[in-house]
């Protein structure tokens, strides 16, 4: 028994070796240069065909983004399917999804980065590179929605001739700080992380051009210590600021609706609720990215059954929280005695023309994801990939539930009306699909999907005081068997 | 003396090779208390507590960080207030403008802080480290690559006063450095 738990991957700490032994984040006793030249041969060597079959559909996916993006600005957002007074339709629907997506990438890497979760290092570098493309897909919406693209600039806050300046009070302005914001955090983080990794594939370049590419991103980097010890604050003060920051995003994204008056949006359960969504989604996002990304590149060894168990218990967590505000929701409608809201939630999940979507999202992000209570269920992989595909979908539908839904249905029934997605609508959707797919596989394609040094950092031999550990415990093995 | 003078010029310094992060920890000790102070350990990772064994203090670019934070606390009071106060005052949205306005602030305030944090940590960082050099002696070793894979080394510069040819060269084996490896610059 003991041999199991001085195998390589988690650190023994020796009073902790009589209690359960943990599972190993790195199997198989794997060395330090195993990890540098799996991790880089993913990018040194040719692309399986299977990357070229994802690549050339995302491209040509992305094109079509950009088409009904020029056909949009050409003729105008009539194209869309929006109206009176369903006035955000698909557009806002999608920005919501999309931003959601990207908060599991920052909890990774920051909330868990302070919780001291050694699990994170493997898996942190890709939903990072997820959190940032995932955002630009969602920058694309807002930035469209507001009809003539090219006065966004109306939105930063620039002396202009007419000498008119931003309303701070709106919700809407909230968001556009917040989400570049979040989108330069993240960028400067996910930076700062691969600084290390770049210097590492730059001391392994084999051709010209690639050595002066990564070299010119690595910064010269030597793995100094006097660079360490600042690398290290900076990772820290990053995570700290970061970890406040993911979760004020969809707290000011949910702020759009919970500020204003409509019954259904105006509710104080909206920013918890939605950052648990977002936890929720992008939980699910990654780990549809990483089971595949996993078996296609042999990473089994660095994203072990234990972290997809992790992972899949905080998509249960936050799947139950989220059916805790549906319900809250519901209850709130029934027992505050508005008569709007009740009849907007009356409308939404019994009379209105939406319900089947409240019927879907409802399966898919509260029922189905209790699958997860089964430890056999999460440790099957085919289980797993299905359940968070489910979940991607119902995270859609509970973002056009909430958005469209309260707004084709609100105060007199004289200005009710209904909405429907046109084609422009469909097809700009899954051409960001398209696009955060080209990005995601460049991203595979020229950069290290794996955080090498921080992976090392974990192995129990990086750790200075290991042969003292180590000599103990063989002196108590000894005991043991005398 | 003479040692130091003679050959400084063409000699960047020694990298030592140790066998592990704990050798090299022990080694830091040694060329610590031994007085050198123009000298790095380089490892593929950070290696923890070594900074300790290197008798290197705390890092202070919190304190930089802090600064570019209250910079963009500062900003962004000045910027809603300016703005929605004295320049344009909107009364929309059933909101004052005025002093009650301020919970409206809180979002940008908020957003504006972490966005001049984030930004005073990068350039902080650059800064402290010294980088971006794109050329340093040390990459003229082949040697030298290993750092950022599996390799933990140590590198005495000559321009330390304690350092002399033969007898940093020696010490270095004392302290149990396996391969030994001159850089010029």
């Amino acid at each position: 028994m003991a041999d199991a738990s001085t195998a390589a991957g988690y650190k023994v700490h020796p009073s902790e070796e009589e209690g359960v032994a943990r599972e190993k984040l790195v199997e198989n006793n794997r060395s330090l240069s195993w990890i540098t030249s799996r991790v880089c041969g993913i990018v040194e060597n040719p692309q399986p065909k299977l990357w070229w079959c994802l690549f050339i559909p995302a491209v040509l996916l992305f094109c079509c983004e950009v088409f009904t993006l020029v056909y949009l600005v050409s003729t105008g957002v009539g194209v869309w399917g929006n109206n009176q007074p369903v006035a955000w339709g698909w557009a806002i629907v999608n920005f919501v999804f999309w931003i959601g997506i990207g908060h599991a990438g920052t909890l990774i890497s920051a909330i868990l980065f302070l919780t001291r979760q050694k699990w994170r290092t493997s898996v942190n570098r890709a939903s990072e590179a997820m959190t940032i493309f995932a955002v630009m897909s969602a920058g694309i919406y807002p930035a469209f929605h507001v009809g003539r693209f090219w006065m966004v600039w109306f939105l930063a806050p620039i002396p202009n001739s007419n000498a008119i300046w931003q309303n701070f009070k709106s919700p809407l302005l909230w968001d556009v700080f917040a989400v570049s914001t979040y989108f330069t955090i993240s960028v400067i983080f996910w930076y700062i992380g691969l600084i290390p990794d770049l210097a590492t594939l730059r001391d392994r370049a084999k051709n010209k051009i690639s050595k002066l590419a990564y070299g010119f991103f690595a910064l010269g980097w030597r793995g100094a210590n006097r660079h360490w010890r600042h690398y290290e604050m900076a990772y820290l003060l990053l995570a700290a600021l970061s970890t406040p920051l993911v979760l004020s995003v969809h707290s000011v994204v949910s702020f759009d609706f919970a500020t204003s008056v409509i019954p259904g949006w105006h509710t104080t359960i909206f920013p918890p609720y939605f950052v648990a969504g977002a936890v929720f989604g992008g939980f699910a996002m990654v780990l549809t990215l990483m089971l595949p990304i996993r078996k296609i590149y042999g990473l089994e060894d660095l994203i072990t059954m234990k972290h997809i168990d992790n992972m899949t218990k905080i998509i249960l967590l936050t799947g139950t929280i989220v059916g805790y505000a549906y319900i809250m929701e519901l209850f709130i409608a029934y027992y505050g005695a508005n008569k709007y809201e009740a009849d907007a939630f009356h409308i939404r999940i019994l009379s209105g023309p939406y319900k089947y979507y409240y019927y879907c999202m409802f399966a898919c992000n509260v029922l189905i994801p209790q699958l997860f209570w089964s430890r056999k269920l999460r440790h099957n992989l085919w289980v797993v990939f299905i359940v968070v595909n489910f979940v991607n979908a119902g995270m859609w539908f509970e973002r056009f539930v909430i958005i469209p839904t309260s707004v084709a249905r609100d105060f007199l029934p004289g200005q009710w009306g209904y909405y429907s997605a046109t084609w422009v609508e469909k097809l700009m959707f899954i051409g960001t699909f398209g696009q955060f797919m080209m990005f995601l596989l460049l991203f595979l394609r020229f950069l290290p999907v794996i955080a090498i040094g921080e992976v090392k950092g974990i192995l129990p031999q990086s750790d200075p005081h290991y042969p003292e550990w180590e000599a103990m415990r063989k002196k108590r093995r000894q005991g043991d068997s005398a | 003396m003479s040692a130091v003078s003679d050959s400084s010029e063409e000699l960047f310094g020694y990298i030592a090779e140790f066998g592990s992060a704990a050798e090299l920890y022990h080694a830091a000790e040694h060329v610590r208390d031994s007085g050198f102070k123009k000298w790095d350990v380089h490892t593929p990772f950070p290696v923890h507590g070594i900074d300790h064994a290197m008798g290197l203090g705390k890092s202070w670019l919190s304190a930089v960080v802090l600064c570019g934070g209250v910079t963009g606390f500062a900003l962004a009071l000045i910027l809603q207030f300016g703005t929605q106060v004295l320049l344009y005052p909107t009364v929309v949205q059933g909101k004052p403008t005025n002093l009650y306005t301020v919970p409206a602030f809180f979002p940008v305030l908020f957003e504006l802080t972490i966005l001049f944090s984030g930004f005073a940590t990068l350039f902080g960082l650059l800064i402290f480290m010294q980088l971006p050099r794109w050329n340093h002696p040390l990459f003229n070793s082949e040697f030298f690559k290993k750092c950022t894979d599996d390799g933990f080394l140590l590198v005495i510069e000559s321009r330390d006063p304690r350092f002399k040819r033969e007898q940093t060269k020696e010490f270095l084996t004392e302290i149990g450095a396996g391969h030994i490896e001159e850089v010029y610059s």
